[in-house]
């Protein structure tokens, strides 16, 4: 499944440990301008896939692939400073707590316009333009008062906006959302997720959205990639899942809760049979 | 009859000099053996009114009677009212002692009470919530979030609780954790003739779990639901 204009290509992608410990053992993706969810419990390497992707892993951390492309670059050897030019112009990626990722000690407006300082030469005025425009494109009321604002007087919900504004703001081709609801309410999730989605789309964008709720994201990507310990264990349309074959996907589609399930035991998941099965698939 | 009856219950939250009423006028009955649900967005007074019945916040005005011994407002919990009311924490990270062992940090109130067979009692929870008891030695740190969360729902039950409270025992938690939990707390309400009040901001979980809930709106019940 190679296409020419495919933002992210990963063949046998390793990160470990130095002593030796895998935590991502050997997954392949390939992905283009698309809505992909990466889906798996905590612990399950979802993360740091994504953050391999961001050039963000800590240096204790090795990666090895066979092919790491980002936007047909190959980013595996970059240093630093390509990262810097890389980041925040080309992909950017969207937090999961507004209340840690903002800083708490800048208003609103500059940390929006931070990136159109790094990356483009813009004037004063036509920087200001710019980012009251991004907020009020990710929804946010009153866009001239809120660049005064700073970050402790934004709702949880507001601030997830912020950050997307931040994140789109140099009009990036790549959006990497790292649980970007679940430090939120449960009536705000719906909206911030409809939001990146729409947002993404207008813009014809790549979206890597990771959570480990299935069913919310399921609704706003078009395919999931499903991750186990460390492994890709599962990959399939979104519109499939109600009858996903891989038990690990089967029980995560339909373990949430929902007032039809009174009285019966919610599905769990069987580690035991799991690991198996994982086992037998590495070999 | 009612393990817990609100009249007229108004909470404030007193910060220096000034005080701030948050929760106005709630009226609600729970009965032995029932789950009763706390629904509503974030700052609603949901979490305010299950601190007070923890005996959290003296700062109330109003009724309460909790397992038939009415309460007095600003007057800290007594006697047995102590034991019989257990809660379990949001957060299984921050809610279990960093540099205890989990042996010493669940058989500390045991042996405060006096209790003989601790590590008896101790083992006995840990089977109970699905635990291998070598585990008691260990360090918080060397679980994992279900696993705590478990370990909190132990500590609260050795002291055999009539009223369990849970301020949202599962949203710091991944989804097919969740349902271990849920399915767990539902088990334990079988095994145990446990009444519980339990606080969540997801619908969902309060549909699924939930024999009597009350939706709060800016310091009010908004909505009670009766589930059959």
């Amino acid at each position: 499944m190679t296409n020419n204009n495919s933002l992210i290509q990963v063949e046998n992608l390793h990160i470990g440990l130095e002593d030796g410990t895998e935590l991502v053992k050997g997954i392949d993706f390939v992905m283009g301008h698309e809505r992909v969810a990466l889906v798996g419990e905590s612990g399950s390497g979802k993360s740091l896939t994504a953050r391999s992707l961001m050039g963000l892993l800590p240096a204790s951390l090795h990666v090895q692939a066979n092919r790491f492309e980002l936007l047909g670059e190959a980013v595996l050897s970059y240093s630093q400073r390509q990262w810097l030019q890389l980041r925040g112009k080309q992909v950017s990626m969207v937090l999961q707590d507004p209340k840690y990722a903002l800083n708490p000690s800048q208003n609103i407006g500059r940390q929006v316009e931070e990136p159109l300082v790094l990356h483009q030469s813009l004037a004063k005025k036509a920087r200001v333009e710019k980012v009251e425009h991004m907020l009020d494109a990710v929804g946010l009321p009153n866009p001239a008062k809120l660049r005064k604002l700073y970050p402790h007087q934004l709702s949880g919900g507001m601030g997830q906006r912020v950050m997307l504004a931040i994140a789109l703001i140099n009009d990036p081709q790549f959006l990497i959302a790292d649980e970007p609801t679940s430090a939120l309410d449960h009536a705000v999730r719906d909206q911030v997720l409809e939001l990146i989605a729409s947002l993404v789309e207008e813009r014809n964008m790549g979206l890597l959205l990771i959570s480990h709720d299935l069913q919310q994201v399921a609704d706003y990507c078009e395919r999931v990639l499903v991750m186990y310990q460390g492994q890709l264990i599962d990959q399939l349309p979104a519109s499939l899942l109600s009858n996903a074959t891989h038990p690990y996907t089967k029980t995560l589609w339909s373990c949430r809760p929902n007032i039809d399930k009174r009285g019966q035991a919610l599905p769990v998941l069987d580690r035991g049979a799991l690991a198996t099965l994982t086992e037998g698939a590495a070999k | 009859m009612s393990v817990l009856e609100l009249k007229d219950v108004s909470i404030s939250h007193v910060q220096g000099l000034e005080k701030n009423t948050v929760v106005h006028d709630v009226n609600v009955s729970v009965k032995a053996g029932e789950c009763f649900g706390l629904v509503g967005p974030s700052g609603c007074g949901k979490s305010t009114l299950l601190w007070v019945l923890a005996g959290l916040n003296p700062h109330w005005s109003g009724g309460i009677r909790l397992l038939d011994q009415p309460l007095t407002p600003g007057k800290v919990f007594s006697g047995e009212l102590r034991r019989r009311v257990q809660m379990v924490f949001q957060d299984p990270y921050a809610s279990l002692h960093p540099k205890h062992r989990l042996r010493r940090a669940l058989s500390e109130p045991l042996k405060l009470l006096g209790y003989k067979d601790i590590d008896d009692r101790l083992s006995e929870g840990f089977k109970l919530v699905g635990l291998a008891d070598n585990m008691i030695d260990r360090y918080p740190h060397q679980l994992s979030g279900g696993q705590r969360q478990r370990v909190a729902i132990i500590r609260a039950l050795l002291l055999e609780p009539k009223l369990l409270l849970l301020d949202e025992p599962t949203s710091a938690l991944d989804m097919s954790v969740q349902a271990e939990i849920l399915n767990l707390l539902n088990e334990l309400k079988a095994k145990r003739d446990l009444t519980m009040v339990m606080v969540s901001h997801d619908p969902e979980v309060v549909d699924y779990m939930c024999d009597h809930a009350v939706t709060m709106k800016a310091g009010r019940i908004d909505k009670e639901t009766f589930y059959d």
